[in-house]
């Protein structure tokens, strides 16, 4: 065991080796491409076994990792943004194939416009597929999170492939400390790949592609996914639970704090929700009732949990980090869902976007969220969804405008010019 | 908390610098939290990173807004939008700065409250990127300025960050960076830790309803930069820069060098456009690091214009 600052990336990849995997097929890609980097790296030097292959694309990439998972090896793969879209095909046919494997994805903003700083837009866009997905706030999470995901994967009530999910450059670029587990200890957590039926030998064809017609069939295999990513929910907290024993560290599904007797909450994923605590703090030390949930777990969604923990509040801030177009917050929807029909009186569940793109969020734009649902509370009435955008940032896009505009401007007068000038 | 931003270009070692600082700290016994950020990788573009350094685990993540200390390696870099130099800097921040002009002098163009150091290598470098050291030199002034990072603990961490680099390297990294840490001997635990934004009185964020735009204004299209044009007259002008003196800062150095027409004078530090002779470039409006130079069409200027004479003349 060793303490030491690491970024999000060298975390996954100390998260990866530790879990000794036998099998990495990479594509590189900004902000993830550290990942890959020090793992190649460690191969090269004989630090750890193991073959890591370069594929030609992020489509490739994720079929290669769903085959060698149904070969029965242990498999890991990373990627983010563009790159969890170009592969989206093959990660909806891959979780049928019931062979687990982890997959980190860096969350980074979606083009157009294109951008490297991170929002959820990316991992939100897997939410159906049938991957797992645990949402990390801190480098240690990352590390500990892939650990739990491999066991959580092979765990025979679910065997579906993870989605382990970390901020771009507010993780994956940010050196934290970091408690590295020793070898023996996390191998021992981690235990061996127990494939059961899954296997593959050359004299023995296995199709893992079968076709379907008639809904009939079709519905059978469909839900039975789901009811495998169902008991992702309790398999989740055992091993997580043992996970605690062994190291000390709790990571449950739902991440609680100072919420216990508090009136009002912030609800939001992966690494901004840090800022929140230090909100939280800070309004606590002013007097508020105010705490913070972070669902860790979001595919299977923790609905049961999230309902005892957001029942009987005054008033909810559900901040999310994506934005479903012509919709909203999906986080918001997700809760709203979860919340819908419960007995007792309903807290008010007011939705903010923020952070769209690496769009930072200030401390006192927490504090500003806080009076919103207190005000909100006490009129009884739920507040339009609100961006999180300031007049300054207004003014900065003008200031872009009128530099387009005034180039535009040129560009014609020039051409206007020529033509001018070839009559 | 510690709240350390360093600036520099692309090939200058800034990431490198944050690291050793931050394993400095790390190793004197502190909570640390380092990060680069930059968005096209390239030597010589501006990157900046930082660090926080906590006697507790730190929350607080993402760009440092209310820096303690501000250390650049480029002066060149000041000027620089994109660079972001001189964001969030009041009179609680040191600014450190590596140039050759006097520290009067930056507090001058810049019409600073904060103290200045100036980090002056005296060194001719024909290329900025290639300044040998400057990471190294940043790191061990930014050490000393903390007044809590030991000498010992600086070395090592040199140790540590560079140890893949072989001997020669290390050994001349730690020679610059121990020489800078005894140059700051007299500035020793010149910053200080920077307090908390309080929940009982604060600065509202001043969010707006984003109004809908069709998408002739909001689609994402940028178009190729115009090549210079030769204007003679202001008369051709579509676009008219206005200042909002409540929002300018007065670092009338920029927008008054900035400008390719020499347009904007300065009179007692307060930039004043000749709209006689503005071409409406809008450089200004770009450079200016506050968006305190507003642009609207030249026509509805002068409408605004007439319609102030009127009332003149009434």
């Amino acid at each position: 065991m060793k303490r030491t600052l690491l970024t999000g990336n060298a975390a996954a990849a100390w998260g990866a080796r530790l879990a000794n995997v036998d099998y990495i097929p990479s594509f590189p890609i900004t902000p993830q491409t550290e990942i890959i980097e020090s793992l190649s790296e460690w191969i090269d030097n004989g630090e750890m076994p193991g073959r890591l292959v370069t594929l030609e694309s992020e489509h490739s990439m994720i079929t290669a990792a769903g085959s060698a998972a149904a070969t029965g090896i242990r498999t890991f793969s990373a990627t983010s943004s563009q790159g969890l879209l170009y592969g989206m095909e093959m990660l909806y046919t891959v979780s049928g194939w019931r062979a687990p494997f982890v997959l980190v994805n860096v969350s980074r903003g979606l083009s157009s416009p294109i951008t490297l700083e991170p929002d959820h837009n990316d991992i939100f866009a897997a939410r159906d597929c049938g991957f797992l997905q645990i949402h990390c706030a801190s480098c240690q999470e990352i590390l500990d999170s892939i650990l739990i995901a491999y066991r959580l994967g092979e765990d025979a009530r679910v065997r579906l492939p993870v989605i382990v999910n970390m901020d771009g450059f507010y993780l994956s670029f940010t050196r934290e400390p970091v408690v590295i587990p020793d070898e023996e200890s996390a191998r021992e957590f981690v235990g061996n790949f127990d494939p059961e039926n899954i296997h593959f030998s050359a004299s023995a064809p296995e199709s893992q592609a079968v076709a379907v017609l008639g809904g009939g069939p079709y519905s059978y295999f469909r839900y039975e996914t789901h009811l495998a990513a169902m008991n992702g929910l309790a398999a989740y907290e055992e091993i997580a639970e043992e996970f605690g024993q062994r190291f000390g560290r709790s990571h449950s599904a739902v991440e609680s704090y100072c919420a216990d007797d508090a009136d009002y909450l912030f609800v939001m994923l992966g690494s901004f929700a840090t800022k929140a605590k230090e909100a939280v703090d800070r309004l606590r030390v002013c007097g508020w009732s105010i705490g913070l949930v972070r669902p860790r777990l979001v595919r299977p969604f923790p609905a049961s949990q999230l309902q005892h923990l957001l029942a009987d509040r005054k008033g909810i801030a559900v901040i999310d980090q994506n934005i479903s177009m012509g919709m909203g917050g999906v986080l918001h929807s997700e809760l709203a869902t979860a919340l819908y029909g419960q007995s007792g009186k309903q807290p008010i569940l007011a939705s903010f976007i923020g952070a769209l793109g690496g769009r930072d969020i200030a401390i006192e734009e927490f504090f500003e969220i806080a009076e919103v649902i207190k005000q909100a509370a006490s009129s009884g009435v739920t507040p339009p969804p609100r961006l999180l955008y300031t007049r300054e940032e207004l003014r900065e896009i003008r200031k872009l405008q009128a530099v387009a505009r005034a180039e535009r401007d040129e560009l014609n007068n020039n051409s206007g010019h020529k033509k001018g000038e070839a009559q | 908390m510690y709240r350390i931003r360093f600036h520099g270009r692309g090939g200058q070692g800034m990431k490198t610098a944050s690291r050793i600082l931050g394993t400095a700290f790390f190793l004197e016994g502190y909570e640390v939290q380092d990060a680069p950020r930059y968005g096209a990788e390239r030597r010589g573009a501006p990157i900046f990173a930082y660090v926080r350094a906590d006697s507790k685990p730190i929350n607080e993540r993402g760009i440092i807004l209310n820096p303690d200390l501000v250390i650049v390696a480029d002066d060149s870099l000041v000027p620089v939008p994109a660079a972001g130099v001189m964001a969030g800097i009041t009179a609680h921040t040191l600014l450190l700065i590596n140039s050759n002009e006097e520290e009067s002098e930056w507090r001058h163009r810049l019409n600073l409250e904060c103290p200045v150091l100036i980090l002056s290598l005296k060194e001719e470098v024909s290329e900025r990127a290639e300044l040998p050291y400057i990471g190294a030199t940043c790191t061990g002034a930014s050490a000393r300025l903390t007044g809590v990072i030991s000498n010992r603990a600086l070395e090592q961490a040199i140790r540590e960050e560079l140890s893949e680099l072989g001997t020669t390297v290390i050994e001349k990294n730690l020679e610059n960076a121990l020489a800078a840490y005894e140059s700051m001997a007299d500035n020793e635990g010149a910053i200080t830790e920077g307090g908390l934004a309080s929940a009982d009185s604060y600065a509202l964020p001043g969010w707006i309803d984003l109004p809908f735009e069709d998408a002739r204004t909001s689609a994402p299209a940028i178009y190729a930069p115009a090549t210079s044009v030769e204007v003679k007259t202001g008369l051709w002008r579509t676009q008219r820069p206005i200042i909002d003196y409540d929002l300018c800062k007065k670092c009338w150095w920029i927008c008054g060098s900035y400008c390719p027409d020499g347009a904007i004078e300065v009179e007692e530090s307060l930039p004043i456009i000749d709209y006689d002779h503005c071409k409406g470039c809008l450089v200004c409006v770009a450079q200016c690091p506050s968006h305190a130079i507003e642009a609207i069409p030249e026509a509805q200027a002068q409408a605004l214009e007439a319609e102030t004479q009127e009332g003149e003349q009434k």
